[in-house]
Parts: structure tokens; C-alpha cells; sequence
């Protein structure tokens, strides 16, 4: 069953499917925002970390 | 939820002889974690955010769990971190703490440094485009003009395309020399300018996991700037006899492991090695190329636990 968390930017409900985890980058469907899943259980997400100088691949 | 979903701490009770160490699960981290699972391998991921190394820990101290114990029971550490330094800094010690990563630190360090990837590709004579160096303003102006316009301007840490310039003439130079030298930290002060190369409407992507080719796209953009974290569209290549040969050279050249080259194609049809890439991104590539990359990057992984 997915679980629900709040957008911490515009406090939409987001639904977050049975195989999210820790860690992972989600867009917020209403505002856009991206967003990290801090913790599955209880489902907290946060602000994702501005891209840095030297971030890539 | 997954036993894989949640970050353990070094020294933990886990048996599992392979650790993931990244800061961001995005689509590619979920997809090896997912390949993974699926062969039912138990992994230790590690969140950078959260990781303390103990230099210091001796070996005949009661394990610490920071230290070289809770590090030399995995026999391979993959490395999925997006933030250059810290990939670097963690290989680092792992290294010298006698833990094998993939990839090895020299790789990252060579890759994620665009002078230190030109120097390896040159050193091991693979085609690239010419590369000129230098620390003032003035100089680097003299150096472009050298070249002659357009020419390219890149830091050489950074990747996505991300302040990338294409200097059209001498005021465009100018400009841009001067913000870098007054805005820019003192990375942006040692000034690499490339040879500008006409290119279709595309490069080639290739990726090299271990001594093998296993497939290749081409990115199609109207923009110079080809990534596709820019916007560049994704189709499959056929990995020709040239460009196998070519990428196996350029992975080789900085030290191989897991690598993606970038390849331009010259108006007088030559190939160049433009840059080689460290932790890649495949997420476009795998419907596009047919060839599973996540599993092919669990096959290597366990291909070298097992040595």
C-alpha cells in the first residue's frame, strides 16, 4: 500500500509506492519541488540539496 | 520496505560483502540496488551525508565503528557518490585502508578532472582535441587566439554541461576570462581552452564496464552542449570496430573500472575522445541500447568481490 507524505514546500499530499527508499529523488506532482525521502517509515521528505559545484558523473 | 532500502552503519551485524557508498538515490542508484536484490545479493549502502572515517583506528584496537575494520570486510565498495570531493576524499582512505572500490580512486580522481583526463588520453596517444592550459587571463587569451575562434571553455571539475562556453571571438574572451578570474574560486583560474570541433547535431556515448564495450548511444541535440541532463536525446549506436577499439583505449588510459566515453565525430571523419565519466548515468541508455547496464554493473561488481 503506498504511504502518504507531506511536500514541505507547498504541503500537498504525495503518495509514495511500496519500493520508494531512503534516500531517493522524487518531484513533488504539484509544485515540482524536488524532493528527497529522508525516512520511509514513518514516510518524511525534505527539500532536496541544491546541485553543488562539483556534482556529476 | 526492502532490507535494502535503509542505510546501515559501518560494523553493523550485516553479512554482506559488497557496500554501496552514495548521497542521492536517483533513478540509475535505484536501479542497481533493484538488480541487486533481484539476484538476491545482500548490499550495505552507505549515505555519505552520514559516514565518519577513523583514520587513526589501529588494527589491534577492539574494532571501531568508523575505523578499517567495519571497511575491510566488504570486498568491494561500488561508488555511486555524485559530489566529485567527497568520492574522492572517501576512495581515498579506502584505498589505503586495502579496500578494493569500483571505481579506484585514481579513475575518479583522472575523470573528474578534465586537464587530468586530457593529459591521461594524450600520455596514452588516443585521439582528443587539443587542449591548451593556462593561469592568467592574459595568457589564456593568447592561448585562445592561438587556437583561433570558437573555441571551448571549461572548468575543469564540473560535469553536465554545467558552465561550459563557447567563445565566438576576442570580446566574448575577454568577458568571460574576466568573470571567471574575479567570480570564479581559484579552480576556475587555471583555464583549459579546447579546439573547438564541428560536429553533426550528435556525439556518441560508450560504455566500457571492465574490458568490454557493452553498447553506445548517440546524443542528439540542436545545442553544441549534447548532454542529456541538458536536454540531448538518446539513440542507439551500433558499436562499430573503431569505436570499441577507441573506448577500450580511453578506459584504459585512466586507469579503467566502469566508464562512460564521450566520442566526437570530426568534419574529416575522425574519431576524438572528448571526455571519459567516472560514476555514469545509464537511465537513458538501457531502452536504448537493449543491453541491461545495471545487471552488467552487478556482473562486474561481483566479477571483481570474487577475486
Amino acid at each position: 500500500m503506498n504511504e502518504t507524505a507531506t511536500c514541505p514546500e507547498c504541503d500537498a499530499d504525495i503518495s509514495l509506492p511500496p519500493d520508494t527508499l531512503e534516500g531517493e529523488i522524487i518531484q513533488c506532482p504539484d509544485c515540482g519541488t524536488e524532493l528527497e525521502v529522508r525516512s520511509v517509515d514513518p514516510p518524511v521528505l525534505e527539500l532536496a540539496p541544491e546541485e553543488e559545484e562539483d556534482w556529476g558523473e | 520496505m526492502s532490507s535494502l532500502a535503509r542505510p546501515v552503519a559501518p560494523g553493523s551485524a550485516s553479512s554482506a560483502r559488497i557496500a554501496v557508498l552514495l548521497d542521492r538515490v536517483r533513478v540509475e542508484e535505484k536501479l542497481l540496488l533493484q538488480a541487486f536484490e533481484a539476484r538476491q545479493i545482500p548490499v550495505d549502502v552507505f549515505d555519505d551525508r552520514e559516514v565518519i572515517f577513523d583514520l587513526t583506528a589501529h588494527q589491534a584496537d577492539p574494532p571501531r565503528t568508523h575505523g578499517r575494520d567495519a571497511w575491510s570486510r566488504y570486498a568491494v565498495v561500488l561508488d555511486r557518490c555524485i559530489t566529485h570531493a567527497r568520492a574522492v576524499a572517501a576512495l581515498r582512505i579506502l584505498r589505503d585502508w586495502g579496500v578494493e572500490t569500483i571505481n579506484r580512486v585514481e579513475v575518479i580522481e583522472t575523470c573528474g578532472d578534465k586537464l587530468a583526463t586530457s593529459s591521461a588520453l594524450v600520455r596514452a596517444g588516443i585521439p582528443t582535441p587539443r587542449v591548451l592550459v593556462a593561469f592568467t587571463p592574459e595568457s589564456a587569451l593568447e592561448a585562445i587566439e592561438t587556437l583561433g575562434y570558437p573555441v571551448i571553455l571549461k572548468p575543469a571539475i564540473g560535469s553536465w554541461g554545467r558552465l561550459l562556453s563557447k567563445i565566438n571571438d576576442r570580446e566574448a574572451a575577454e568577458a568571460v576570462l574576466e568573470h571567471k578570474q574575479v567570480l570564479g574560486s581559484y579552480q576556475h583560474h587555471v583555464f583549459y581552452i579546447q579546439e573547438y570541433i564541428k560536429k553533426p547535431a550528435r556525439d556518441i556515448r560508450s560504455f566500457v564496464i571492465g574490458d568490454e564495450t557493452i553498447g553506445a548511444i548517440y546524443r542528439y541535440s540542436d545545442h553544441w552542449i549534447t548532454n542529456t541532463a541538458r536536454g540531448g536525446r538518446a539513440a542507439n549506436c551500433p558499436v562499430t570496430d573503431e569505436i570499441n577499439a577507441l573506448s577500450l583505449a580511453a578506459a584504459a588510459a585512466v586507469g579503467g573500472g566502469i566508464v562512460a566515453v564521450d566520442l566526437l565525430e570530426s568534419e574529416d571523419g575522425r574519431l576524438l575522445v572528448n571526455e571519459v565519466n567516472h560514476t555514469t548515468e545509464f537511465r537513458n541508455s538501457i531502452d536504448t541500447t537493449g543491453v541491461n547496464i545495471p545487471d552488467r554493473i552487478v556482473d562486474y561488481v561481483l566479477k571483481v568481490a570474487a577475486k
